[in-house]
């Protein structure tokens, strides 16, 4: 019955909805507003989960597409579809966006009504990245979520919120203003915005190589990449929670994304020529970060950093694969790799919210997010204590939980390529554990040094069926990851099909 | 066979989430039943599979349960493999683990994190089980990471406590330095066999041998080596061997139950059975076998030395662990398999005996543990005196306890190898059972003979512990004498083992020991010539006479021997080191990364940098727009002249 409904249309346009009646209700009844948003994002939801169900894990075509023109001058379509890549990703947006939701029920009582559209926009957006087919719209939706995003950090933001702001915005708008060059140059080469005739079209080495650099801009700042991530502890620290867990959990994502469906298929060459300055990069971030990570006193930025630590297994991933299809050890690998580095995506989605979320928890309480100005948090919050416990583990990379499915896998097909990549990847085993477990142990552990610590009270429901209902995924993908590498296999056995093959 | 092998791994798991989320909801007692209860039917069940497979010699078990993970050419499975040694330590487990459930309802019961202990330890015996049951890396690696949490979450039980999560913390850590090699050893097997299933690795061992590999330029190493030195590594970390041994000592900031389940009896000596469990690899490397034993020697005697000057009661158990389990390594680096598996159980019964002998002294002791105040113990607790003596008979290698049988096994193993470093590494295991002696009765001597120290209130409150302290303790006393006598013919030198570990012939030196064996007391008899049994008590007596003869020759010996007796106690100096290097060293690393290269550089010079020189562009071009309409007519009238210029001229 749900066959021939234009679901992604629907996921796309009911958040943006939304939103919009979300606005037009206003601020005169807060308690309406929170119902509707809740009950908006529960329906995308649920909607979401007919993708799964109606999903077709034989084929890497692309399912429930939705094709017509829109712009017919420059032959720009409106062209959504999802493949095995966008669709565990969409159903992560609105998962989170839930919880998102949730999460600032009572916390944000200024402008509920602009706060709760903000995300319901956003969510909007963001699955139409993930679905859009056409680069134009790609682009569209790409640049529309910074918009939301920047406004809930200007206006429910910290005291620097201005100059986080700017540099997220600056950051990521410049990033993509290399894109839309590339894509335009592309469409006058090939006279279409269709990403999947962008993966066909035969470019040499210059145009590759200069395409890739474009797109590489985009995405590094995105996802982000080091040197150029300087503006994400930065928006973290200032940004609300609500901001802080979509970032982490979602628009981080869309830079890995983008490298999948963009960089990798469009320009298999120029990626094979650079893959060593991306490896290079992501084991910077893996060791270099971890090592910034142990230094920070804001847990927001700790956690910041462990995000962009985590993240270099997501591109390490992507561009080893280059190197081990060289290589003649052995067979395969490369989709390990690949796979890898897509569950390393979901499952930093579920534990950075995670995250995110429990120090909202403590901030709420206290309004600090200094480790020093805590302590012994476990005395007076028992139950949030236990679930911090569980997904700093998962945050360690602990085997059973989802943070290890995606690292071991990249580790261990980066050993495929190189022995050194894959030892310097692992020493996240030992840099991870020390950051993470150091943090635990000044918040949660110890004496109760603060009188104020003393008196925080234990999770309420909401919060609990939030982190309750985190912690259920971080533990079924840990436990059982094969269902979410299931929908992906044919789609990226295709992706490595296709790079394999020289565009020259 | 496979719902029953099921049942006891989940039978603990389901007890341990029971406790640990409805442990408010069912109370005290119903915490300590159900999670007994799981345990109980898991050890029951053990035992059934340990008569099937031991007794009835039926064939291992080797299947699936389901596919974890399928992606690429790789299918990773959790799975079992159930065979004689996997039966062995499946009932020293779930045995041990037994005892020390009922142990803890009389050791925690004041306590009010009583649920969550239960539920602790009963997730502590799932995945333990799930380490020695598995079949394969990647489960091998699971288990092996969640002994450790469970490790990580027991020493830092008593949260509150500032030591005991400095302890945990370090503890998981160090642990985690040997899961780096372990993992990147795992990554290897995968890479060059396309599998991590147990079976078809071994099958394919003879090819890694044959292959020579280049990770430095220019340095050819065999991969085989590379392999098993990487995983043993892993082993380091988790049975504590030198220099990885740092985090047992701390880890007595745990409860002692726990002391005795996890850091004396079972998660310890998860390295041994490893690499026991992978002999089809390790007989291929001699260099990995060399390095294993030297590295075991080492430690078995300087871990032993540490154990003289620590005052503790606990601490002087800890490092008799440390001790006997660089014994076991020493075993299988001389490719004594049997012997090493033979010395983790009899270790297993009589270091669990003496941890919870030690409890219940403790407990008498109202939680103090330093033995210099002690003394006179025997009459008040009859008991824990007269069990803690056999565990400490058993320890030193008295003839005729289960101890003597195995360590006297390796002794001689060690003697008969040809490796290279075997012949140090005998001798440092000798001078480690005088060691031992020593040790053990300068503890036993000051805790339960001589003169009572202890301030007059404690004394007057001395007494037995309860019965559930006191049963445990009698239950594992019964083999911890016994168990050498049945168990060494089948172990040894009988076919327990046969087709599971595998030993070269050329390597074999338990066949060289067995070929003189006439059956346990004819070892026994042949025992008593040996040096060991001399130097055990010569030990034995030193210890005598430093504590009860003439204790003012301890004194002077620390006034003699000042600077020796300086380093035993800092410990060689493996903490100070480590505090200092790496721990401050990478803090500081850190702090460094971000304020000069994050901050100073990136952010500073690129970033904000940038944005200065656009400001500055900005200033400078802001000259042109000065709003002024006489200026921009300027500017019109000359552009226009020029661009009619251009259109006559050209």
């Amino acid at each position: 019955m749900f066959a021939d409904w234009p679901l992604l249309s629907l996921l796309v346009w009911l958040p943006i909805i939304s939103g919009i009646v979300v606005l037009m209700v206003g601020d005169r009844s807060p308690q309406a507003v929170r119902r509707l948003s809740l009950f908006g994002s529960l329906l995308v939801f649920l909607i979401s989960l007919l993708l799964v169900t109606g999903f077709d894990s034989t084929t890497a075509s692309m399912q429930f597409v939705e094709r017509l023109p829109w712009i017919s001058t420059f032959h720009i379509e409106y062209f959504l579809g999802v493949d095995g890549i966008s669709m565990p990703l969409i159903i992560l947006t609105t998962f989170t966006t839930v919880l998102v939701v949730l999460a600032g029920w009572d916390v944000i009582e200024e402008k509920v009504s602009q706060y709760m559209a903000a995300f319901l926009i956003m969510e909007g957006m963001m699955i139409g990245t993930f679905a859009a087919l056409d680069a134009i719209q790609f682009y569209f939706f790409f640049e529309g979520m910074l918009i939301p995003m920047y406004l809930v950090i200007g206006i429910w933001g910290g005291p620097r919120r201005v100059y986080a702001t700017l540099k997220f915005f600056l950051y990521t708008f410049l990033g993509s203003v290399f894109m839309l060059v590339a894509l335009i140059y592309m469409y006058f080469q090939s006279g279409s915005f269709s990403v999947l005739d962008m993966h066909a079209l035969p470019l040499n080495m210059t145009e590759q190589t200069l395409i890739f650099l474009a797109f590489l801009i985009a995405f590094a700042v995105k996802i982000p990449m080091w040197p150029v991530h300087t503006w994400l502890p930065d928006a973290h620290v200032e940004a609300p929670t609500g901001g802080s867990v979509i970032l982490a959990a979602i628009m981080l994502k869309i830079g890995g994304y983008g490298f999948m469906r963009f960089s990798l298929p469009i320009t298999p060459d120029a990626s094979h020529a650079l893959d060593w300055m991306i490896i290079f990069m992501s084991l910077v971030a893996i060791v270099y970060i971890g090592f910034v990570a142990l230094a920070q006193s804001d847990m927001k930025k700790l956690v910041a950093y462990s995000s962009i630590s985590h993240m270099g297994f997501v591109t390490l991933g992507m561009f080893v694969v280059f190197m081990i299809m060289a290589n003649p050890v052995g067979e395969g690998g490369a989709a390990l790799a690949l796979e890898g580095a897509m569950i390393q995506m979901v499952s930093h989605g579920f534990i950075s919210a995670a995250m995110f979320l429990a120090i909202g928890v403590m901030y709420d309480r206290l309004h600090s997010r200094e480790i020093s100005a805590y302590g012994g948090v476990a005395s007076s919050m028992p139950m949030f204590a236990a679930f911090v416990v569980l997904f700093a583990m998962a945050n360690v990379g602990l085997p059973g939980t989802s943070g290890f499915v995606g690292e071991f896998m990249v580790i261990l097909a980066s050993y495929k390529a190189n022995f050194w990549i894959a030892f310097i990847a692992a020493l996240t085993l030992i840099i991870g554990a020390a950051y993470t477990l150091w943090m635990v142990k000044r918040v949660i552990f110890g004496e109760i040094r603060h009188q104020e610590v003393a008196r925080m009270p234990d999770l309420n429901g909401r919060e609990f069926v939030i982190m309750a209902s985190l912690a259920f995924f971080v533990l079924l993908v840990g436990v059982w990851p094969d269902p979410l590498a299931h929908v992906m296999h044919a789609s990226i056995d295709n992706l490595v099909h296709h790079i394999a093959q020289s565009k020259l | 066979m496979e719902t029953l092998y099921l049942w006891i791994v989940l039978s603990p798991l389901i007890g341990a989430i029971i406790a640990g989320l409805f442990g408010r909801q069912i109370g005290r007692v119903g915490a300590h039943s159900v999670t007994i209860a799981g345990v109980a039917v898991s050890f029951l069940l053990a035992l059934v599979a340990f008569n099937f497979h031991v007794i009835d010699g039926h064939a291992a078990f080797n299947g699936p349960v389901y596919t974890w993970l399928a992606s690429d050419l790789f299918s990773f499975d959790v799975g079992f493999l159930v065979d004689n040694l996997t039966a062995v330590m499946m009932v020293v487990v779930t045995g041990v683990s037994l005892m020390v459930h009922i142990y803890t309802i009389g050791y925690m019961h004041e306590d009010p994190g009583y649920q969550r202990f239960f539920s602790y330890i009963s997730l502590f015996t799932f995945s333990m089980l799930m380490l020695v049951m598995s079949n394969n890396f990647m489960q091998l690696f699971f288990g092996w990471e969640a002994v450790g949490l469970v490790s990580y979450l027991l020493i830092g039980f008593w949260y509150k406590r500032e030591t005991a999560i400095y302890a945990n913390l370090k503890a998981f850590l160090v642990n985690r330095v040997g899961d780096f090699g372990f993992l990147i050893g795992i990554a290897a097997i995968l890479v060059y066999t396309n599998t991590l299933d147990y079976a078809a690795v071994f099958q394919q061992a003879d090819q890694l041998a044959a292959i020579q590999v280049e990770l430095i330029p220019g340095v050819e190493w065999s991969l085989i080596s590379v392999i098993c030195i990487l995983l043993f590594i892993g082993a380091m970390g988790k049975s504590a061997q030198v220099p990885l041994h740092v985090w047992l000592p701390d880890s007595m900031e745990g409860p002692t139950p726990i002391s005795a389940l996890i850091h004396a009896a079972t998660m310890v000596t998860a390295g041994i059975f490893m690499v026991a469990r992978m002999s089809p690899m390790y007989e291929l490397s001699e260099a990995a076998l060399a390095f294993i034993m030297v590295i075991g020697a080492i430690t078995a005697l300087s871990m032993g030395l540490l154990g003289i000057v620590a005052n503790d009661i606990k601490q002087v158990i800890a490092y008799s662990t440390l001790s006997q389990l660089g014994y076991m390594t020493v075993a299988l680096g001389a490719s004594a398999y049997s012997a090493a598996i033979f010395h983790l159980m009899t270790h297993a019964f009589f270091k669990a005996l003496l941890f919870l002998a030690a409890g219940s002294v403790i407990i008498a002791m109202h939680h103090e543990q330093d033995i210099r105040k002690m003394g006179g113990l025997r009459k008040y607790m009859p008991v824990t005196f007269w069990t803690f003596l056999i565990g400490a008979l058993a320890l030193i290698g008295f003839p005729g306890f289960s101890g003597f049988f195995s360590k006297d096994a390796i002794i001689e193993a060690v003697h008969h190898s040809t490796l290279p470093g075997a012949g140090l590494a005998y001798w440092l295991v000798l001078l480690g059972v005088f060691v031992t002696a020593f040790y053990t009765f300068r503890m036993f001597f000051m805790v339960f003979f001589g003169k009572e120290r202890m301030d007059k209130h404690t004394r007057e409150h001395l007494h037995e512990s309860p019965k559930v302290v006191t049963l445990p303790l009698v239950l594992l006393a019964i083999p911890a004498v016994i168990i050498g006598w049945i168990a060494i013919e089948p172990m040894l030198f009988g076919d327990l083992f046969k087709g599971i570990i595998h030993v070269s012939e050329s390597h074999d030196v338990l066949a060289v020991v067995g070929a003189t064996f006439h059956g346990a007391g004819a070892f026994v008899l042949h025992g008593l010539m040996s040096p060991a049994v001399g130097l055990a008590a010569a030990g034995v007596a030193l210890a005598w006479l430093i504590t009860l003869k003439t204790p003012a020759v301890a004194a002077q010996a620390e006034v003699r021997f000042a600077w020796l007796n300086r380093l035993l106690k800092r410990g060689y100096g493996f903490d100070a080191f480590n505090q200092a290097f790496f721990a401050n060293g990478s803090l500081r690393l850190g702090r460094g990364l971000w304020k000069w290269s994050d901050m100073a550089v990136i952010d500073g010079l690129m970033v904000n940098g940038s944005a200065h020189l656009v400001g500055r562009l900005a200033a400078v071009s802001r000259l042109m727009q000065t709003g002024l309409m006489y200026h921009y007519a300027f500017v019109m009238i000359v552009a226009l002249l020029l661009m009619m210029t251009w259109a006559l001229f050209f």
